[in-house]
């Protein structure tokens, strides 16, 4: 329980200062007066990249993040409250508290109103009188935030001991009796001042702030000291080696009496314990006053000393001196492709033959991505990244490699991958693939839409040792089941990997294992595909596929014992307990343009806020809600890396206008007929046509309806004209061509990085044509104003369900809205044989206004739904099965 | 009249449950929303919750009355969104004092009369203080991350108003809930200590975050610690959580903010977690359940519903709170 009255303060996690707290570092670069790159950067309006200069003073560990903008030129309220802004924006700068720093009580208040944290006020004193005073320091209370209290009086500032302490003894009871301030919030801050400048009047400045701090942590109870650490060493200017050493000293001293927090600036400061004997002599003989030639004895010294170039540069490229191999290790676990040309050259005039490099300094490297990998120290998209090194080496060794011609590269195994016939979604695909082939396989991808009889011959052919099939659609899972029996047919052995985001272990294990005698495994992500491909492929695999095929013979057999724990009951019943609207006092609005519209032309930037970034995140295995994915203790550092790596992909995608989007809606007069089917009367075709929707047939609590869309319209023998719409968009054309574009570079990580854009793009595109749909042109929400995370969360007005997700499972009704909209003559989006998109980055789905519109899963059908289904759809029962499959009762 | 700092020291306060479930029962259509008084009204009031204070102040006083029957000690006054902000929706700008003073009226007769059958067991009123519907410390904005839609200053003089009134009105205590922007509380509370100061006063005041999901943090990014160390700089009746996660998911959080404060704590989380039709389905008995492990770890000191919660529910934590102590703090300090 919180006892004691330690100075608490707080960005989004909190900071308390305590006797056992180090010394709280202040990051000092954000302040224009300090920094002439800050103050640039500021006056150029560049606060993109000021912001980057508040997140490496977080990332080198400022404690509290001071900013100050006085300077004449700038507009310095505007200045801080923008950057303070952006700031808050920033997850991973804004976890540390703010400082903010003016002369100007008007900024500072600024300030103090854009921070949600407890932050600190920098600062204010008695220097225009005590009733200015006053009034300040109540504003700060009231605001939430700490104060330093510059030793500073209506007389000027303190430049003494006994000027220091009677100035803080002041300010401190005047903050304690007459504004009530808390003690634990008060810093003071008792002027750090330049030494050893030859003036006989600053001979004392060090020591007189060591003894005043002592005297006010000693007499002012509660209380906090700071300072402006840097200041001390002034008159050294120029002189790195000497001004680290009274810098570190002098802080080490000022600890030592009791300062517990100030601005330094780390890149200025010397270990204390690594400094020179003779240097460190000469250092605290000055800032102790204990000769009379102390400091021309540091003069004489600092002549001495030549400034080593201790540029940041070096510090940075440190590693660039370590042996070949680590230099090499390092680009590939860090990513970095900058100097892996110039490393495996060398590496390569060392070795014998080239293909060692490979075999050698590549995998070495690449071993270590592995194992950090594999124990979750590396995520993802680094080892994408890493992967993109490998390749830009392996692309410059191979004309060597070919040259030498007898050197061939000696891979682990031989992996064919494929998304099957009828699916166009390839992006776990390309990623499992890139990983494999940084775990040294022969990756022989066969890409999307592959037919059954490509993938066996190219596994025959290639000899390749396992056969990985990839899909997203709920029509993929049927195609894999015949994948496997075509394989069993053929008398193939090859292990068997199943993924993608619809595949399951259940279906794999059910579904697909029975029909081929040989291993098959479900691989639900990229890091386990690592560790199953070793298994089956080490030399003795017997157990390890005796392990598996036992497993899921065990999971089969649980699977379908398992009791039948739902009851269904007859379409029938369902459909007399549908959803309920009172079509005599519900509103129906008639859109106000109806008819078939396209969008061919379309700025595809808008569409940048309405993207949800949460799923973007999952295609990489990041899993976590956008933004708090970002500072997640976890992933935060990768999925922040990962965010910029988008943001600057989406940025050239905008300005380049790399991708097109189009799209194509619709609004009808619309009417329920026949209880599940929904009439669409487009004036321009002749043909009726007619929506199927399915009905939710588990039993249910009394009073809880079985829904089905068509509930959502007005049935005709109410004699309501009602309305409904569809559309299709896709932000995907140029996806496919800009990502080959990216692969013959060896990119693996832009090419899977832009189909994972694209994408929420198009979901994003979605998401903005339904807010049109809902405020202009069908026009029944036109009041309507959602923030994004609102309409991501679906907080408003009617639905756009989409055929293959819950509501309904049907993909058939594609075909239907394609013929209705002429999708494909209009905007080029093309069906494939299992009803996926093509471009993949597209979203096809109806609109529905009823305010009682609600999502809903579907859940599973009966056969006397399906028998029913399939006369409504004119087809034979079993055709209707083969779609609908997934949406069976068992 | 009864002081609430006094009550809290000896037994666990018991806060009411959600008003808009409530209210939901009545089934109001525009018209009833409307009455007689705004028949006319050029804007859709359907859904104006708390205009429902001046046309069916009956529907309102007897929700209040039914919570202090379940055996609450207080009950939020019907103003969570009477604010300028909140009523700009509604272009009723100009009725917030009303709706704020009415609404305390009402609360404040049925306490009375509550108080006035039982004087052993005095009622509270606690001024409802929402968070409006703008964010001070986030952009609604990606594409302009430093733009905000509203200001502090505005929060702060929108806040002010609704406080006065809620005073004048009669209220016991203010509680700022649902506080998913910290900046947005922080308004709240300068707008109070102004209230207070100017008037001599030194009403108590509740604070009641909101974890929004199992990241552990406000909507705003904050710890729990965070929040904690940015709103108790004006000195706090109690400080705790509400909304948003059902009683099971708020314990952590709960614990972690008993553990760092020696201000009394409160929680009224949800009845549970909505189900797929936005509706809550946990039990009176089963949010019992798990109040009890409240109790049991000595984690609050005011205990009441939020969201889906019910007089049922009311009654069950009632019950249950009256068995156990309230959580010990160190001695409260004022500083005025």
């Amino acid at each position: 329980m919180k006892k004691h009255r330690y100075l608490r303060l707080s960005g989004l996690e909190p900071l308390v200062v305590t006797p056992e707290s180090n010394f709280i570092n202040v990051g000092e670069r954000t302040n224009v007066t300090g920094s002439r790159k800050f103050l640039r950067l500021i006056k150029d309006g560049k606060f993109d990249e000021a912001l980057n200069v508040a997140r490496d003073q977080v990332e080198g560990g400022a404690q509290i993040l001071d900013v100050n903008m006085d300077e004449g030129m700038l507009d310095g309220k505007y200045a801080m409250i923008t950057f303070l802004n952006l700031i808050a924006s920033e997850p991973d700068i804004a976890k540390i508290p703010i400082m903010i720093d003016s002369s100007k009580w008007e900024i500072i208040e600024a300030g103090l109103q854009v921070v949600q944290g407890k932050s600190v006020v920098n600062s204010i004193s008695l220097k225009e009188g005590e009733t200015e005073f006053v009034r300040q320091a109540t504003l700060v209370k009231r605001y939430g935030a700490a104060v330093i209290i510059m030793a500073f009086d209506e007389v000027g500032q303190a430049d003494t001991y006994e000027r220091r302490i009677e100035i803080c003894k002041r300010s401190y009871d005047i903050l304690i009796h007459q504004v009530g301030f808390p003690a634990e919030d008060i810093i003071f801050d008792p002027n750090i001042f330049p030494v050893a400048t030859g003036m006989d009047e600053h001979r004392l400045n060090a020591l007189d702030f060591f003894q005043a701090t002592k005297w006010i942590r000693e007499n002012l109870p509660h209380a906090n000291v700071s300072g402006g650490v840097s200041n001390v060493s002034f008159s050294f200017r120029g002189n790195t080696v000497v001004r680290e050493a009274i810098n570190s000293a002098f802080l080490y001293h000022a600890i030592q009496h009791g300062m517990t927090m100030g601005i330094v600036n780390p890149t200025l400061l010397e270990v204390y314990d690594n400094i020179p004997k003779t240097l460190l002599k000469r250092v605290e003989d000055v800032l102790f006053n204990k000769r009379e030639d102390a400091t021309e004895r540091l003069l004489d010294f600092a002549e001495t000393v030549k400034d080593d170039k201790k540029a940041d540069v070096a510090k940075v490229l440190e590693w660039r001196s370590y042996p070949l191999q680590e230099r090499i290790t390092h680009s590939l676990v860090k990513g970095i492709d900058t100097f892996i040309i110039d490393d495996i050259e060398q590496a390569r005039q060392e070795s014998e033959k080239p293909i060692q490099v490979i075999e050698g300094h590549l995998m070495i490297g690449m071993n270590v991505v592995g194992d950090l990998f594999g124990s979750g120290k590396m995520f993802l998209p680094q080892v994408v990244k890493s992967a993109r090194v490998m390749k830009k080496a392996v692309a410059y060794l191979q004309p060597f490699i070919e040259a030498e011609k007898d050197g061939k590269q000696e891979f682990a195994g031989r992996v064919l991958m494929a998304t099957v016939k009828g699916d166009v979604h390839d992006i776990g695909k390309n990623i499992v693939s890139v990983v494999l082939g940084c775990n040294n396989y022969e990756i022989i991808d066969l890409g999307v839409m592959v037919s059954p009889e490509k993938i066996i011959e190219t596994a025959i052919a290639e000899n390749v040792d396992i056969i990985g099939l990839s899909g997203l659609i709920t029509p993929s899972l049927d195609e894999m089941v015949y994948v496997s029996k075509e394989l069993q047919k053929r008398n193939i052995t090859i292990p068997l990997l199943i993924g993608g985001a619809t595949t399951s272990r259940a279906h794999s294990a059910v579904k697909i294992a029975p029909n081929y005698s040989h291993t098959t495994v479900h691989v639900n992500d990229a890091s386990r595909a690592v560790t199953v491909v070793g298994n089956l492929l080490q030399q003795d695999n017997k157990v390890y596929k005796k392990q598996i095929r036992e497993e899921y013979d065990k999971f089969r057999e649980q699977f379908l014992k398992r009791g039948k724990q739902k009851d269904y009951i007859t379409i029938e019943e369902a459909r007399k307990r549908k959803f309920q609207i009172d079509w005599n006092t519900t509103e129906i609005i008639k859109p106000k343009q109806l008819g078939v519209q396209v969008i061919n032309h379309f700025d595809i930037a808008k569409l940048e806020p309405f993207i949800d970034w949460s799923p973007f995140f999952r295609s990489w295995d990041l899993h976590g809600k956008f933004p708090n994915i970002l500072t997640d203790e976890l992933v935060g550092e990768q999925a922040a890396e990962l965010f910029a790596d988008a943001q600057a992909l989406l940025k050239r995608v905008f300005n380049e206008k790399l991708l097109k989007a189009k799209a194509v809606f619709g609004l009808f007069p619309a009417n329920a007929v026949n209880d599940d089917d929904i009439e669409v009367d487009n004036k321009h075709q002749s043909d009726v046509f007619t929506f199927l929707t399915l009905r939710q047939q588990l039993e249910k609590r009394p009073g809880v309806p079985n829904m089905a869309l068509a509930d959502f319209i007005a049935p005709k023998d109410s004699g309501k004209q009602d309305y409904m719409g569809c559309f299709c968009v896709c932000a995907g054309f140029g996806t496919a061509e800009l990502a080959k574009q990216f692969e013959e570079e060896n990119d693996d990580y832009n090419a899977i990085m832009i189909k994972a854009l694209a994408d929420r793009l198009a979901e994003a595109f979605a998401e903005y044509l339904h807010k049109e749909i809902r405020t202009n042109f069908w026009g029944y929400a036109d009041q309507e104003t959602l923030s994004n995370e609102e309409l991501i969360k679906e907080a408003y007005h009617g639905i756009r369900p989409a055929p293959g997700y819950p509501a309904c499972p049907d993909h058939l009704e594609k075909r239907t809205i394609w013929k209705l909209l002429k999708v494909q003559e209009t905007i080029g989006v093309e069906l494939t044989d299992s009803l996926a998109m093509w471009p993949a980055a597209s979203v096809s789905g109806y609109y529905f206004g009823n305010k009682n519109a609600k999502y809903f899963g579907l859940g599973k059908i009966t056969p006397d739904q399906l028998k029913d289904y399939a006369k409504r759809r004119g087809i034979s029962n079993e055709e209707a099965e083969k779609w609908l499959r997934p949406s069976m009762a068992d | 009249m009864s002081n609430i700092k006094q009550e809290i020291q000896k037994r666990i306060l018991v806060l009411d449950g959600a008003m808009g479930t409530m209210l939901q029962r009545y089934n109001f259509s525009e018209a009833d929303y409307r009455g007689d008084r705004f028949k006319a009204y050029p804007t859709s009031l359907k859904g104006n919750n708390d205009l429902l204070s001046l046309t069916q102040p009956q529907a309102i006083a007897e929700v209040h009355r039914k919570y202090y029957e379940a055996g609450a000690d207080i009950v939020e006054t019907n103003t969570f969104s009477a604010t300028t902000i909140g009523m700009a929706d509604y272009n009723m700008e100009n009725l917030v004092y009303e709706l704020n003073f009415e609404s305390a009226k009402i609360a404040r007769q049925v306490a009375d009369e509550f108080t006035k059958v039982n004087p052993s067991k005095p009622r509270f009123v606690a001024g409802s203080i929402g968070p409006t519907n703008r964010t001070a410390s986030l952009s609604p904005d990606v594409n302009r991350p430093e733009y905000r839609a509203i200001t502090f200053e505005e929060l702060r003089v929108a806040y002010k108003q609704q406080v006065e009134a809620l005073i004048d009105g009669g209220v016991d205590v203010l509680l700022v809930e649902t506080i998913f922007d910290t900046l947005n509380a922080k308004a709240a509370l300068f707008a109070i200590d102004e209230v207070n100061v100017g008037r001599k006063m030194n009403i108590p005041i509740m604070v009641s975050g909101t974890i929004t999901d199992a990241s552990g943090r406000t909507l705003s990014g904050q710890t729990v610690e965070a929040f904690l160390n940015s709103i108790t700089h004006i000195p706090l009746l109690s400080v705790g959580f509400n909304c948003a996660l059902g009683a099971d998911q708020l314990q952590p959080y709960l614990q972690r903010l008993a553990h760092e404060t020696n201000v009394f704590t409160s929680a009224h989380p949800n009845a549970g977690l909505p189900n797929a039709f936005g509706e809550y389905e946990q039990t009176a008995k089963h949010m019992q359940k798990l109040i009890e492990n409240y109790l049991k770890n000595d984690l609050v000191n005011i205990i009441g519903g939020c969201c889906g919660t019910t007089p049922e529910h009311i009654k069950a934590i009632a019950e249950v709170a009256a068995k156990y102590k309230p959580r010990q703090t160190s001695v409260q300090t004022e500083t005025f």
